[in-house]
């Protein structure tokens, strides 16, 4: 036996299921388990983990690595609850004092977060030139104003991802006046140009705070009671893992780590850099995007709990085509009801009387937990399988939507409806069907790297030098995240064309990832 | 003044009398679509105009025809790059102050503003100062569309004179500018925004019961609300639209090029669509320079400027803006006919084909009744 400590754990904690799987130095799954998700999370967590633990025996001692992924950050904006309060210092008036922080937000979220806000001189235009001197007496004046009814602040200068010192000072500033260990939250590290998201998405960054802490608490708990000597991660948005301290200061960056773990478990199940995948459920089919062995980010706005902000998340694309989708006889259409979980009650295929595409599937010959279909009437025939027609079709655009005019790229298929892809799928190339489909998001999260990324803003012909300056940034956040230094490397360069200037400019954003450090090399804190 | 053909069953009345918080989202949906990809953020322009209109109340919209001889109307508009316009947003005091320095230059009192463009934030934002400022606003604007250059507007074509303009940055800076012609306002103004950091507010083109009319495009905000409640109300937004817009569906199908660059202060290049289902096989490109300018298929000229192009998502009907045009976006590109002033001689040669450096005539472009 091997005293190698070489096993790495990957957990996802979703709304309903928590996942748990083992995975060996060479990548193969070794243990794997679907247990209920609790409303404390760490029930879950501790089933999830137990289970594997006493599948792998006496390796148990090897685990090393364990990593989670989850969408309670999410549901905790969604639902308002465990939300810390918030005091939001905007540097960069009087620009911008037409829209004060959290602007549009759901009063009841705004009232539940906000302690206070106030906008002050401080910040850049974009070639640099400060808008107004900092008011360094304005802000400790704010701060005392509030008498300590906040838990953390949130700092969000003007142009401050192009010129990040101010929002740095402004911490050092903060924390003297403070106590070393307040809670502060800079906008430079959340997102990039675009003010009232970037802003909106650092309120709630520090708003979730508390929330990282407990599921941070929970994993590290039930690791401790389990006895493994192992260091923890969170994945977040875009497929990458962060160190646990570094999770608790942007736990905002988990907000769109499900479904970023299901492509990347997916991919990886399937072994494959490009290709489409789908995550097929009992409502939904839910397409993303595989790039370079990382899930493709939406450029689009995103809203969280009625707030706009600019999180990086994966791009997908969410289909009504799921397992218990109904198929209505009179009319033939195809969903976008479902019977969801009670299908095994509601389908025809489990005795029930409402047709769903399941039994669309059965008809044309799946074979679904070996069961067989009951007599239909000619009329519930055609109706199911002009369905999976239907369904096809649906399938078949989805696919020719993300895949970005190429018909060859492979698509990989998981989630407990994956029976219902067809293996020959005119938009799409192979159809890979990998085991262990049904726990791929924490086969993700198990196979996570380290990623970061930094923007610059640069006149054009400088582009070069701000690409290298960007580049250096988002190596230097990816190590600080965990990543190896000797293999991490830039994964993507965006640049975006800026008018009105002096001179023709460009913002530039890159993003570097790596795997992780070797054992024992514990992620630096950021600062 | 005649406009372009309208539909035969509109789906609400044709001119509002004023504008409520309600009317924002469909406004600026609408404005969107007039900005034939260029125009800025308009989604940030929305909350704040929601905001403005719940904390002052509706703003009183007037007809052109409407104006006393006490009325005195004024241009209000954002001037700069919508990249940093989405960063550096302006200050409470920058409408205020231009309405105060409008007034003093022109010696009289500004009872309305009015969009300087329907297409894009600018013609949602002075709803907004309206309401703020305690004024009217004028249901016109200067161009109704979007057009980069401070020579493209509608009393420019009209021979009507712009005595003055007023700038205010975020700061507070304040350049009142009497230049010889539009022209020179365009350099100076472009120059003036440079230095404020890319953007800042403008006044401009004072008007009046007798000068507005012929010299504004009239009934374009309502127009814009109509189009919004069309695309926001409707299961099929796209053909709702064209039908709210007397456009023609020129192209559905997929995005399979988008080149980009910044040339001279603006984004130029052209992207290309796939067609899809009924369009499959088709391939059309559009030219750009912030807004679209141009549409080609099989080396044949489709559409050009000044008549209208937006590109929308061909699922929600929503505009999509020329910064966020994106390889493998499913769209529909709608096309419709300008005002019948660009038409002018004196249209064309502000902004034909020709003033943006495209050598084609110009070809009227007209909805084809069924395709």
């Amino acid at each position: 036996m091997s005293f190698e400590k070489d096993l790495s754990i990957g957990v996802d904690v979703g709304g309903t299921n928590t996942d748990a799987v083992v995975l060996d130095r060479s990548g193969t799954v070794i243990a794997s388990t679907k247990q209920a998700t609790t409303e404390d999370v760490i029930g879950g967590i501790r089933a999830g983990i137990t289970r594997v633990l006493a599948d792998i025996g006496d390796r148990r001692s090897q685990v090393s690595r364990v990593m989670l992924g989850t969408t309670h950050a999410t549901n905790a904006i969604v639902s308002r609850r465990s939300l810390a309060r918030v005091a939001v210092i905007r540097l960069g008036a009087p620009a911008a004092t037409e829209w004060p922080p959290l602007t549009g937000w759901p009063a009841d979220l705004s009232a539940g977060v906000l302690a206070g806000s106030v906008m002050l001189g401080g910040g850049h235009m974009v070639d640099g030139t400060p808008i107004a001197p900092l008011d360094r007496d304005g802000i400790l004046r704010f701060l005392d104003s509030l008498d300590g009814g906040f838990d953390a602040v949130a700092v969000c200068g003007i142009f401050s991802p192009s010129y990040p010192e101010q929002e740095l000072a402004v911490e050092e500033l903060i924390r003297d006046h403070l106590g070393h260990d307040a809670r502060v939250f800079l906008s430079q590290d959340i997102g990039p140009t675009g003010l009232l998201e970037r802003e909106n998405a650092s309120v709630l960054n520090a708003a979730l705070h508390r929330v990282a802490h407990d599921v941070t608490r929970a994993l590290l708990t039930v690791v401790e009671e389990q006895g493994l000597d192992a260091v923890t991660f969170f994945s977040q948005n875009d497929g990458t893992l962060m160190s646990l301290d570094y999770a608790v200061r942007f736990p905002v960056l988990t907000i769109g780590s499900g479904p970023a773990n299901s492509i990347r478990g997916a991919a990886y199940l399937s072994d494959t850099e490009h290709a489409i995948v789908v995550d097929v459920g009992g409502t939904t089919s839910d397409l993303g995007v595989l790039v370079n062995g990382f899930p493709r980010e939406s450029t689009l706005p995103r809203e969280i709990g009625g707030v706009q902000t600019n999180f990086r998340m994966p791009d997908i694309f969410s289909v009504g085509i799921g397992g218990g989708t109904v198929v209505d006889v009179s009319s033939g259409s195809v969903g976008p009801d479902s019977v969801a979980y009670r299908i095994d009650r509601e389908a025809l295929l489990f005795g029930g009387s409402t047709p769903t595409l399941t039994d669309a599937a059965a008809l044309a010959g799946s074979s679904v937990t070996g069961r067989t279909l009951p007599r239909l009437s000619n009329a519930t025939r055609m109706a199911l399988s002009g369905a999976l027609e239907i369904m096809t079709a649906r399938l078949e655009e989805a696919v020719e939507r993300l895949s970005l005019g190429r018909l060859d790229l492979p698509l990989v298929v998981v989630g407990g409806g994956g029976f219902l892809v067809p293996d020959d799928l005119a938009s799409a190339g192979k159809v890979l069907r990998p085991d262990y489909g049904d726990v791929a998001n924490a086969v993700g999260a198990a196979i996570s790297l380290a990623g970061g990324r930094a923007d610059q803003m640069a006149d054009l012909e400088d582009r070069e030098t701000a690409i290298d300056a960007a580049s250096q940034a988002a190596i230097a956040k990816a190590i600080q995240a965990g990543a190896d230094p000797l293999q991490v490397c830039v994964v993507e360069v965006l640049e975006t064309p800026v008018s009105y200037t002096a001179r023709p400019a460009v913002n530039v954003s890159v993003k570097a990832a790596g795997p992780l450090t070797h054992l024992g090399a514990v992620a630096s804190p950021r600062h | 003044m005649a406009t372009a053909p309208l539909p035969a069953s509109p789906p609400v009345q044709q001119t509002l009398s004023r504008v409520v918080a309600d009317d924002v989202p469909a406004l600026a949906a609408g404005a969107a679509i007039f900005g034939t990809g260029g125009g800025g953020a308009v989604y940030t322009a929305q909350r704040i105009v929601e905001r403005a209109l719940l904390q002052h109340g509706p703003v009183e919209l007037i007809g052109v025809d409407e104006l006393t001889e006490d009325d005195a109307v004024i241009m209000m508009s954002g001037i700069g790059a919508p990249t940093v316009g989405i960063e550096m947003l302006s200050s409470s005091a920058q409408a205020e102050t231009l309405l105060r320095e409008s007034e003093q230059v022109a010696g009289r009192r500004i009872t309305a503003l009015m969009p300087a463009e329907i297409g894009g934030s600018n013609g949602v934002s002075p709803i907004g100062w309206a309401a703020r400022l305690g004024v009217k606003i004028l249901d016109a604007d200067g161009m109704g569309r979007a057009f980069p250059e401070a020579t493209m507007i509608s009393p420019n074509v009209a021979g009507v004179p712009c005595d003055f303009s007023i700038q205010c940055d975020v700061v507070g800076n304040v350049t009142i500018r009497k230049t010889i012609d539009l022209a020179w306002l365009e350099r100076h103004a472009r120059a003036g925004a440079v230095a404020s950091g890319g953007i800042c507010l403008g006044a401009h083109y004072l008007l009046t019961a007798e000068t507005a009319p012929g010299a504004v495009i009239p009934g374009t905000v309502s127009r814009a609300t109509r189009v919004g409640h069309a695309l926001l109300s409707s299961p099929d937004p796209v053909s709702a639209m064209a039908d709210e817009l007397g456009a023609s569906v020129l192209v559905t199908g997929k995005i399979t090029d988008v080149a980009r660059r910044t040339e001279g202060g603006f984004v130029r290049g052209s992207v290309t669509i796939a067609g899809t289902g009924d369009d499959r096989g088709r391939l059309q490109r559009i030219e750009l320079q912030n807004e679209n300018l141009v549409v080609l298929e099989d080396g044949e000229v489709l559409v050009t400027v000044p008549d209208l192009v937006t590109i929308v998502d061909a699922e929600t009907g929503h505009a999509i803006s020329t910064e966020m045009l994106r390889f493998g976006q499913r769209v529909s590109v709608l096309a419709w006919a300008c005002d019948p002033l660009w038409r002018t001689e004196r249209g064309l040669q502000l902004a034909g084909p020709r003033a943006f450096g495209y050598d084609l005539p110009y070809v009227p472009f007209e909805r084809k009744s069924s395709r």
